[in-house]
């Protein structure tokens, strides 16, 4: 069985060159397997330089007191999740356009952690707001944007799921999210007027941020942290996601038997 | 250095249980994550393992399609 | 083109009439889901009245939430589906009339019961035409949306829990401004902008959804 990335006449041609040819899941499955253990030393790396900057350089917030330090996990896993869903929608767009398997496999091994990371900040707001709001939640228009985005990718994990078909699966998931991703604005937007009563956000690039330039170093830190260990996950989730698609084909049973000796050699 | 000693660390101005608590549950699902995705492959390739040599050859026929789904 | 619309429209309404039986079901849904409230929140009448807005809006939600099923699943089992999408028609056309008839036979009948609902809320008489005019704005923008969700859980198993937990999410919106609308009568600041984001939700949804519940339908079916 061949494997095509593009049309299979054209594939069947000239496979592609250069960085291209890793759009096979052939291609991509060693290369992720490669990657991914860098991904997440980095990221160890990078949280543990926030995580010092956080808690032992950056000075107590004059206004809150220690428990601003909850913003160094925060901001960081709010960004994150939201990212994760452009990059999803972004992937979903590319699988339908292009047709590449790998868009798709890609973009439903982000949506748990994006889902996890959107929980950690929904998680984290609440303890924040406890001492800082008086209330463990409050309906204000961030947190309830977040709790619709928590939405937004259970959705397209239960649909993903319960689709038994792979490619119809794929292209169903992707519709939703790109349905999603033209809604998020929206539902910001909406509930932002529903409730005028937030605070500014913590880190505009138009306004000077309001808060000491460590902290902000400590956060940026954070964030990275984030972005590398959401891509070894990722990378991780891609590498089951393909043998599990590809295991009628030649090159997965011979990766199988290798990987297999590999490990009884060990033994 | 921003603490007097590692008992003020812990405790974080008394502000212990909410920074504590964020960074416990945050620390968790990290961990329970890569757990799971990581027993997950494995998981998956014992088990295509299993299945490829316990059909041979035809992985590709009808009746592999059939069994592979479990 | 303008007659393909038409004779899908017609056809479906035509289907519609004579199950009409579960057309009466939908808006009896909504009926009782509003009549349920007071026996929640109890009858004291400001109450009733400060959250008549919310209560109706909700309750129009989830009824035509119910009756999203019914948009595709009988067309999907006797094959008029696969037919249409096999016809050299655009499926844009054919699947905006579907949801046409849809909103004209579910969402319609919500439309005009709820002013009278809304008396049993003691709701000032002022507010009736704008809740009226909010609901025939909001209403078939979730019916645009719903179709989309319809089309993507089409015969998937669990399909009507799934298609709620995708559509809700995204009907918060209309929700805010439909509800809104209505508040914002009552508090006096006048609720023109709240129907103009409907009525530019309502545009912008007629463009982009049946597009995309056209794609959805041609995966379902592949």
């Amino acid at each position: 069985m061949t494997i095509s990335t593009t049309t299979p006449g054209r594939a069947a041609v000239r496979p592609p060159q250069g960085w291209l040819r890793f759009a096979a899941p052939q291609q991509f499955y060693p290369l992720a397997g490669q990657l991914a253990p860098w991904f997440a030393a980095l990221a160890a790396l990078l949280a543990a330089a926030g995580l010092y900057i956080g808690f032992f350089v950056a000075p107590t917030d004059f206004q809150q007191g220690e428990v601003y330090r909850v913003i160094f996990i925060h901001v960081p896993a709010a960004w994150m999740s939201m990212f994760i869903y452009l990059i999803m929608a972004f992937w979903s767009a590319v699988g339908l356009v292009m047709n590449t398997r790998l868009s798709f496999i890609v973009s439903q091994a982000l949506a748990p952690t994006g889902a996890m990371f959107c929980f950690v900040a929904l998680w984290t707001g609440a303890l924040w707001g406890k001492p800082t709001w008086g209330a463990y939640w409050v309906w204000d228009a961030r947190l309830t944007s977040q709790l619709l985005l928590l939405f937004l990718y259970f959705g397209f994990i239960a649909l993903t799921r319960a689709i038994e078909d792979p490619r119809r699966a794929d292209r169903a998931g992707a519709v939703l999210a790109l349905v999603g991703a033209v809604n998020v604005p929206i539902i910001y937007f909406s509930v932002q007027w529903w409730n005028t009563l937030h605070q500014g956000a913590s880190v505009s690039i138009a306004k000077a941020p309001s808060m000491a330039t460590i902290m902000l170093v400590g956060m940026l830190l954070m964030a990275l942290a984030a972005w590398m260990y959401s891509i070894a996950v990722a990378l991780w989730r891609v590498r089951a996601l393909i043998l599990e698609r590809e295991r009628h084909t030649e090159w997965v049973g011979a990766v199988l038997e290798a990987e297999a000796k590999a490990a009884g050699g060990v033994r | 250095m921003e603490w007097e000693s590692w008992s003020a660390f812990w405790q974080m101005g008394g502000a212990a249980p909410y920074v504590w608590g964020s960074y416990g549950v945050t620390l968790v699902l990290v961990a329970l994550e890569l757990v799971l995705v990581l027993r997950r492959r494995k998981d998956t390739a014992a088990r295509l393992l299993r299945w490829r040599r316990a059909v041979g050859k035809d992985v590709g026929g009808p009746q592999a399609r059939m069994e592979s789904i479990e | 083109m303008l007659s393909t619309f038409l004779a899908i429209l017609r056809r479906d309404l035509l289907l519609s009439w004579r199950g009409r039986a579960d057309l009466l079901v939908t808006l009896a849904f909504f009926v009782v889901v509003v009549c349920l409230f007071p026996f929640g929140v109890g009858a004291e009448p400001n109450q009733l009245r400060a959250i008549a807005p919310g209560v109706l809006w909700v309750a129009a939600l989830l009824a035509s939430l119910l009756a999203l099923h019914r948009l595709f699943a009988q067309d999907h089992a006797d094959g008029t589906l696969e037919q249409l999408l096999l016809s050299s028609e655009p499926a844009v056309l054919w699947v905006l009339a579907k949801i046409a008839a849809f909103w004209l036979t579910t969402g319609l009948p919500l439309v005009i019961a709820a002013p009278a609902l809304a008396l049993l809320f003691d709701l000032e008489q002022s507010a009736l035409p704008v809740l009226t005019l909010s609901l025939a704005l909001g209403t078939p923008i979730l019916a645009l949306l719903g179709a989309v969700g319809a089309a993507l859980t089409l015969g998937v198993r669990g399909g009507g829990m799934l298609l709620a937990l995708l559509v809700l999410p995204l009907y918060v919106p209309v929700l805010i401004f439909g509800a809104g609308a209505v508040d914002a009568h009552l508090g006096g600041t006048g609720a023109k902008a709240q129907l103009l984001l409907l009525g530019g939700g309502l545009a912008g949804a007629l463009a982009l959804a049946p597009w995309a519940c056209a794609s959805a339908l041609r995966i379902a079916m592949e």
